[in-house]
């Protein structure tokens, strides 16, 4: 590749600190569940609702279900990490989470270039992520 | 040595179909026990989904498929789980497979951020949509989920078969909406040692195509890289390369909106969700691993012929026909 097709075919600034986010992210979402999932498993904290409560009931539709196993709904689970079933919610929640963080810095980026419609499409993506997650939207299970 | 290597991977291929073609049937077997009494110990299904995601992973790879496609269908159809929780961790599978890709895609400038974002939020805003939608009908009956669901696999089998990509489409007219965005761009090809500029038309048709696919995907909780794919690349006019990446790299936002709702609603139980995204994971790296001396085309072909069992069976399971067991 020449150093004039190199150039013209590089990445944006926004896409390369996106991609690093990324990969530093997953990892750690990755990780996040494993140990969870670990500690789950193992026993070494409580669980909310038995093992054996879950397979039992994990035919039934969501509203019956989080009602014979009184779990939570929405941001519920945060009352109750120090169980090991609700703490697999934190690598959950934190891959979940990846893509709004990623899109704050490209606003920033977008800003700085003084590229307003792509600053305002990045500010509107994570005003649609934000409301998906805070609850606000479909939480209400029974 | 190379002959030894590809008679390895072929063995190993083919271990690998077997085993994802044994487990549904192992799994439906045992989903009889389970609801006949189910003497299978609490760890019995977990290792069984993990086993089977593993295989799922790989397969999705060098088919070229997202993992959540497969995986709604296929566990719905032979696992014992409610569909509300099947969809929700489908796409949290999708989601994890997307987020492990799109940073490989974005570096190498296949996945276009300029492309991706508009039709991100257009996708991601209507998925929550489909998903409320979705999580009311199976309220209300989920034979009624299950029957859409399998009529829409079935479709999606007919798009991969009927399909054709098209490698570098000819864009004459960029229109001013893509003009105005920038939607266009230069990218490295590697096969043919050269610079391909590109560039989008179409652009409002191509935007309302992705309120039907953020629905769709929502509504299921399926990926959307089998609908996003035609849409970018034979609609909207770019490069097919372009096309697979930036439709990898949108699912990780597409999806994250969908999967809030559904995980908010409580439909994500970490039992069934961490070995289903680990093992899909985990089989996806070796997947991309074996891609490079597999040979794709007859994966393909063997998972459309999987995608339309698994379609008629979620249709044949909502119906109450039993005819597919």
């Amino acid at each position: 590749m020449t150093a004039q097709a190199n150039l013209a075919s590089r990445p944006s600034k926004e896409q390369v600190i996106y991609a690093n986010i990324l990969v530093i992210g997953v990892w750690i979402g990755l990780a996040l569940l494993f140990v969870t999932y670990f500690i789950y498993l193992s026993g070494l904290m409580p669980s909310h609702v038995d093992m054996t409560l879950i397979t039992q009931n994990w035919d039934k539709g969501v509203n019956e279900y989080l009602e014979i196993t009184h779990s939570p709904h929405g941001w519920g689970w945060l009352a109750l990490l120090g169980n090991g079933d609700f703490l697999n919610y934190i690598g959950l929640v934190f891959l979940a989470l990846l893509t709004i963080v990623c899109y704050l810095v490209l606003i920033k980026g977008y800003v700085t270039k003084k590229d307003w419609i792509y600053a305002a499409i990045a500010f509107l993506e994570v005003a649609v992520l934000s409301i998906a997650a805070s609850g606000l939207l479909g939480s209400g299970g029974h | 040595m190379v002959n030894i290597l590809i008679n390895s991977t072929n063995r190993l291929l083919v271990s690998v179909t077997i085993l994802v073609l044994s487990c549904p049937v192992g799994a439906y077997a045992a989903e009889q026990v389970v609801l006949g009494g189910g003497d299978k110990p609490w760890w019995y299904w977990p290792l069984i989904l993990f086993i089977f995601c593993f295989g799922l992973g790989i397969l999705a790879v060098m088919a070229g498929v997202g993992g959540g496609v497969l995986y709604v269908p296929l566990v719905s159809g032979f696992f014992p789980f409610h569909i509300d929780f099947v969809r929700g961790v489908g796409l949290m599978v999708a989601l994890a497979g997307a987020l492990a890709a799109g940073p490989g895609l974005l570096r190498r400038n296949l996945a276009n951020l300029r492309l991706a974002l508009p039709v991100a939020l257009i996708a991601s805003t209507f998925s929550i949509i489909g998903a409320m939608l979705g999580l009311y009908l199976s309220a209300l009956n989920p034979d009624i989920i299950q029957v859409c669901l399998g009529a829409t696999i079935v479709g999606i089998a007919a798009l991969l078969i009927f399909s054709k990509n098209s490698e570098k489409p000819i864009v004459t007219n960029q229109d001013a909406i893509s003009h105005a965005l920038g939607l266009g761009g230069v990218y490295w090809d590697e096969g043919a040692r050269e610079n391909v500029e590109w560039k989008t038309h179409r652009t409002v048709l191509g935007f309302f195509m992705f309120i039907l696919i953020g629905l769709v995907a929502g509504m299921f909780g399926l990926g959307a890289g089998w609908a996003n794919v035609p849409v970018l690349n034979l609609m909207m006019g770019a490069p097919l390369k372009i096309s697979v990446a930036t439709s990898k790299f949108l699912l990780s936002i597409t999806d994250t909106s969908a999967a809030w709702i559904y995980m908010n609603r409580g439909c994500v139980i970490p039992l069934i969700g961490v070995p289903s995204i680990v093992g899909l994971m985990l089989g996806s790296l070796l997947g991309v691993r074996l891609l490079a001396i597999a040979k794709p085309k007859m994966i393909r072909y063997f998972v459309i012929v999987v995608l339309l069992f698994a379609g008629l069976k979620a249709m044949d399971k909502g119906l109450g026909l039993g005819l597919l067991g």
